[in-house]
């Protein structure tokens, strides 16, 4: 019944339609006092977010997970006969995001009750965010794929430089401008293939077999475009930046949802529709993933900034994921969709730790706190669950994701597998001195004596993100049972497109570089 | 020519009669009226209307059988018409945005409005250009109120620098044309279109046609500000009253534009291999000279006069794929620039305070804060032009690009894309200034045309995503038939 309304659209344009209700509103009440008209907004954000949570949600459960294919296919005309047309789905691989989209989203709105300044243009920008990213995971189409993708930056280049910290506008421009060199390169490879196949349609181009040759140059454009998204070493520093900056519900929103965009886009486009390239390029990948486990961790390790810490963790973390999708199997992908959503939990809910203490001594130096545990017990209780997490910790969905993307590489390669866990050794050990050094011991800072624990809304946003933590940690099949069929299919597919070609490598020669690209325009 | 042809020649130029006519009526209306002001007030509207009325007069006869008027010397396809519409159209914005400020500017005299009129009269000539005759006829009708239109504010030494330096320039831009044009007449034989078509057209390349052509070519990248030619363009939008330099950055750049893809495409056609590559120099000139020049401005009007170097260079591009496509999407791309840019000016001009206009980028401080629809339209304006997805501009990049990677020039879509991203830098600049810095005052509340302007603008960048295959209809019915 579902499937005859056009839902993802509702889920896509709905915080959107919110954030055009809250300027309006904003203009209209000019006049009255800014605290009412503060009020309305907030109130607004959250009650779309919410409703359109609760519309994922039904999404969800009328989800037939034992289909592979698209659902809740939405299609209509667009730009004329050229072969654009506004074209949304969702299968098990993309549903998920939505959810955790839609999931995370009214607990941003919640975590930033308390901001002052210019409220209204702050849920507006975080409304128009939502419906860009929610609009990525549905977008089933190249060009509408690439508007919202694109267009995502807008908002976060406005979230971070105006109600970042000091040095935002420095980090608002790396970020943008960053990604965006990685997406026009992305954009190079769309309008390419767009001519090779004469069709946007992502549902037609994964399985348009396009000549090896030409995927490698293909591959490449994407790659830019995911690689700084993902983020990947070397072209992560834009996410420190970024993090450090962002105010709490930019960085939850951040680390949770857009550092998700690259994985996606990996195991949309990347993996499914250049096989051979992406089998090619598999060792490439492979090093870079465990440089960046290896080396973020121990960058992570001295930083003097919990928020630069907990964003080069995420570095390290998301290492992990592109070791899942490029090992290829059931388990590596599995598993770095699992990490995907884990990883969207726990940083989350790690940023907002951070933005507790932050909101109350208005400084994210390690050195200036200590001795936590005796003035806030229920804080120190959600850290340390959440640091456990995050250095994966049988019992919560960290450790789940580490482990089978792990178990993943390992089928292909065992160095790769023996790499990847050197970066658990270490996430522990800069995730425990953290919490050493900031939870436990005596308060030596006597600034540290007023400090307050957790109050009602901090408790409701960490409690939830706590429950979900150790319910993944013990019941995967949630999460895994949505996406195996999709999975499957992807990597039947995948199989059926390299091996082949492997046997012919193995026989004759490794693959020479492509020719020069415009001779194949 | 017997009276009845004639009359039928005249009876498929009505826009163009409109506005002669009616230039040399509201003259003479301006000049008997009881008092200045006044005069000038309301042959400023008579104006602004009698352009909307030509455009809907274009609007209606398109569709028509492309008809060649006065021996061949003027061509009526919907590709002239479509041209013509937007130019008037865009001329009616100018106007809408130049009536309040002339009068506070104390520069209200009916001759402004007569010469945006005959201006866009010689606009209208060069997008039906048939004949190397008609084209100079019209671009110098154009060009010659333009540079009386530059230095309009004559107290003023900018303004008259930059008309001065605009003629001169100018000039010498329309030599070159004219002997690019002997050259071509020289050895073609003719001055028609057609007859250049069959010139150039036969066995090997004629060293003569092509040495024309190229002089051609550079004569209209002048008028187009494409780089090597366009020095004058930041000098000439700063120095200029702020309306004109609105008007400069919107109709007759399409026109300029449309003109040398006629030329290009129709006579030239069989020449393409050989003009490609002198299109494909200016366009990466024009996008790096725009793209780098642009990053340390500090006035508003001299980033946008280098925001027009470099979308000019994107627009080459497309026209660089010498195909259907390629004029599609050049007129496509020309089209929303020109949406954009009239947008961006509304809110150049809003730029009011108490003791008089500012223009620098720094006093957009805070916008979002002060003026929020203000500060919101100007986002999507810049973002627009810049070529951001969700906003419509990002639909000319598009088609510009996939136009071009067609014709086999995926190298040059991929160096195009890189500068796009050195010239989002500035955009952002412009945005940042409107988000994330403190306002410091308030601007007074623009005049009610300049406001629709502004406003119309930035919310059609949002508005027309989802239509734009309306205007994509429009534009492949335009060009269609033009060097098919």
């Amino acid at each position: 019944m579902l499937s005859q309304l056009p839902i993802l659209s509702a889920i896509t344009f709905l915080p959107a339609l919110g954030a055009v209700a809250i300027l309006i509103l904003r203009s209209v009440m000019r006049a009255e006092d800014a605290e009412s008209r503060d009020k309305n907004a907030k109130g607004i954000a959250l009650f779309v977010t919410g409703f359109v949570f609760a519309l994922s949600v039904l999404l969800v459960l009328e989800f037939d997970a034992s289909n592979p294919d698209f659902q809740f296919v939405e299609s209509a005309a667009w730009l004329g006969d050229l072969g654009v047309s506004y074209k949304m789905g969702v299968d098990g691989i993309s549903i998920l995001f939505v959810l955790l989209t839609a999931f995370l989203m009214p607990i941003c709105i919640l975590s930033s009750w308390g901001l002052k300044k210019r409220v209204a243009d702050y849920m507006a920008a975080f409304l128009l965010l939502e419906t860009l990213v929610i609009g990525i995971f549905c977008a089933l189409d190249l060009v509408l794929f690439y508007i919202f993708f694109e267009g995502s930056l807008i908002p976060m280049f406005l979230i971070i430089g105006v109600w970042g910290g000091a040095n935002r506008i420095y980090a608002a421009f790396k970020f943008f401008l960053y990604t965006f060199v990685g997406s026009v390169l992305m954009l190079a490879a769309m309008i390419v293939m767009f001519i090779q196949a004469g069709t946007t349609d992502i549902e037609v181009l994964l399985t348009f077999p396009f000549a090896e040759s030409l995927q490698t140059w293909l591959w490449l454009g994407f790659f830019a475009s995911f690689a700084v998204k993902m983020p990947m070493w070397p072209v992560h520093t834009w996410l420190p930046d970024a993090h450090v900056q962002a105010p709490t519900a930019g960085s939850v929103i951040l680390a949770g949802i857009l550092l998700k965009l690259g994985g996606y886009g990996f195991l949309r486009f990347s993996l499914p529709m250049f096989p051979d390239a992406s089998a090619y390029f598999q060792p490439l990948v492979f090093v870079l993933s465990i440089i960046a486990i290896v080396y973020t961790s121990l960058v992570a390790f001295r930083q003097t900034d919990i928020k630069k810490l907990i964003a080069y963790s995420s570095v390290a973390h998301m290492g992990f994921v592109t070791l899942g999708i490029f090992a290829a199997n059931e388990l590596g992908i599995q598993g770095a969709i699992f990490q995907m959503i884990s990883h969207g939990i726990i940083s989350g809910a790690l940023f907002l730790l951070v933005g507790v203490i932050y909101d109350r001594f208005h400084t994210r130096e390690i050195a200036f706190y200590g001795g936590l545990v005796h003035k806030m017990p229920v804080y120190a209780a959600f850290f340390a669950l959440f640091a456990m997490a995050n250095v994966g910790l049988p019992g919560t969905s960290g450790f789940v994701g580490e482990i089978t993307t792990m178990m993943g590489a390992f089928e292909v390669d065992p160095r790769v597998a023996f790499g990847a866990a050197l970066g658990v050794i270490f996430s522990a050990v800069y995730m425990l001195t953290l919490y050493k050094k900031v939870v436990f011991g005596e308060i030596t800072n006597p600034k540290l004596e007023t400090a307050t624990d957790l109050n009602g809304r901090e408790w409701i946003n960490l409690s939830v993100l706590a429950v979900l933590a150790i319910y993944f940690g013990f019941f995967t099949t949630p999460i895994t049972e949505t996406t195996r069929a999709s999975v499957t299919q992807l990597i039947e597919h995948y199989e059926a497109a390299t091996l082949p070609a492997f046997e012919e490598i193995n026989a004759f020669e490794p693959i020479e570089a492509a020719p020069q690209t415009d001779t194949e325009g | 020519m017997s009276a009845s042809s004639l009359l039928n020649d005249l009876s498929l130029m009505i826009p163009e009669l409109m506005l002669a006519v009616g230039a040399l009526a509201f003259l003479m209306l301006g000049v008997y009226w009881k008092n200045e002001e006044g005069g000038a007030r309301l042959v400023m509207r008579l104006a602004t209307l009698l352009l909307i009325a030509a455009a809907a007069v274009a609007v209606f006869t398109a569709g028509e059988e492309p008809a060649s008027l006065f021996g061949g010397a003027f061509a009526v396809d919907n590709f002239a018409l479509y041209a013509k519409t937007v130019v008037f159209l865009a001329a009616a914005a100018a106007l809408l945005l130049a009536s309040k400020y002339l009068e506070t500017e104390k520069l209200s005299k009916p001759e402004f409005p007569v010469l945006v009129l005959l201006a866009a009269l010689g606009m209208s000539f060069m997008v039906s250009a048939d004949d190397l005759i008609t084209l100079y006829l019209g671009l110098e009708l154009q060009s010659l109120s333009l540079y009386i239109l530059a230095a309009f504010n004559r107290d003023s030494l900018r303004a008259s620098e930059a008309g001065l330096k605009y003629f001169v320039l100018g000039a010498l831009s329309s030599g070159l044309l004219l002997y690019g044009s002997s050259l071509v007449y020289g050895f073609a034989g003719t001055t028609e279109f057609a007859g250049i078509a069959v010139a150039a057209g036969e066995e090997g390349t004629n060293i003569g046609l092509l040495f024309g052509l190229v002089f051609v070519i550079s004569g209209l990248a002048f008028k187009i500000s494409a780089a090597p030619f366009h020095m004058w363009t930041p000098d000439v939008y700063e120095g200029a009253p702020t309306p004109v330099a609105a008007f400069f950055a919107t109709a007759p750049k399409l026109a300029a534009m449309a003109l040398l893809a006629r030329v290009l495409m129709e006579p030239f056609a069989s020449m393409v291999d050989d003009w490609r590559q002198v299109i494909i120099v200016l366009a990466l000139l024009s996008m790096a000279f725009g793209a780098f020049g642009a990053l340390m401005q500090t006035n508003i009007k001299r980033l946008m006069g280098y925001s027009s170097i470099g979308n000019v260079g994107y627009a080459l591009v497309g026209l660089a794929a010498g195909t259907q496509l390629g004029l599609w999407s050049v007129l496509l791309y020309m089209t929303l620039y020109v949406i954009g840019v009239a947008g961006a000016f509304g809110v150049i001009l809003s730029m009011r305070r108490a003791e008089g206009m500012v223009e620098r980028i720094e006093d957009l401080a805070g916008l979002a804060q002060t003026r929020p629809a203000l500060g919101w339209a100007m986002t999507a304006l810049m973002f627009s032009i810049g070529g951001m997805p969700f906003l419509v501009g990002f639909f000319g990049k598009l088609f510009v690009f996939y136009a071009a990677a067609s014709a086999g020039l995926v190298w040059l879509v991929v160096v195009a894309l890189l500068f796009s991203a050195v010239s989002m830098a500035y955009y952002l600049k412009v945005v940042k200034v409107i988000w994330f810095d403190e306002p410091e005052g308030e601007f007074q509340p623009a005049p009610t045309g300049v406001a629709f302007v502004s406003r119309a603008a930035g919310l059609a960048t949002v508005v027309l995503v989802p239509f734009v295959a309306i205007l994509l209809a429009q534009v492949i019915r335009a060009g269609t038939g033009i060097g098919g």
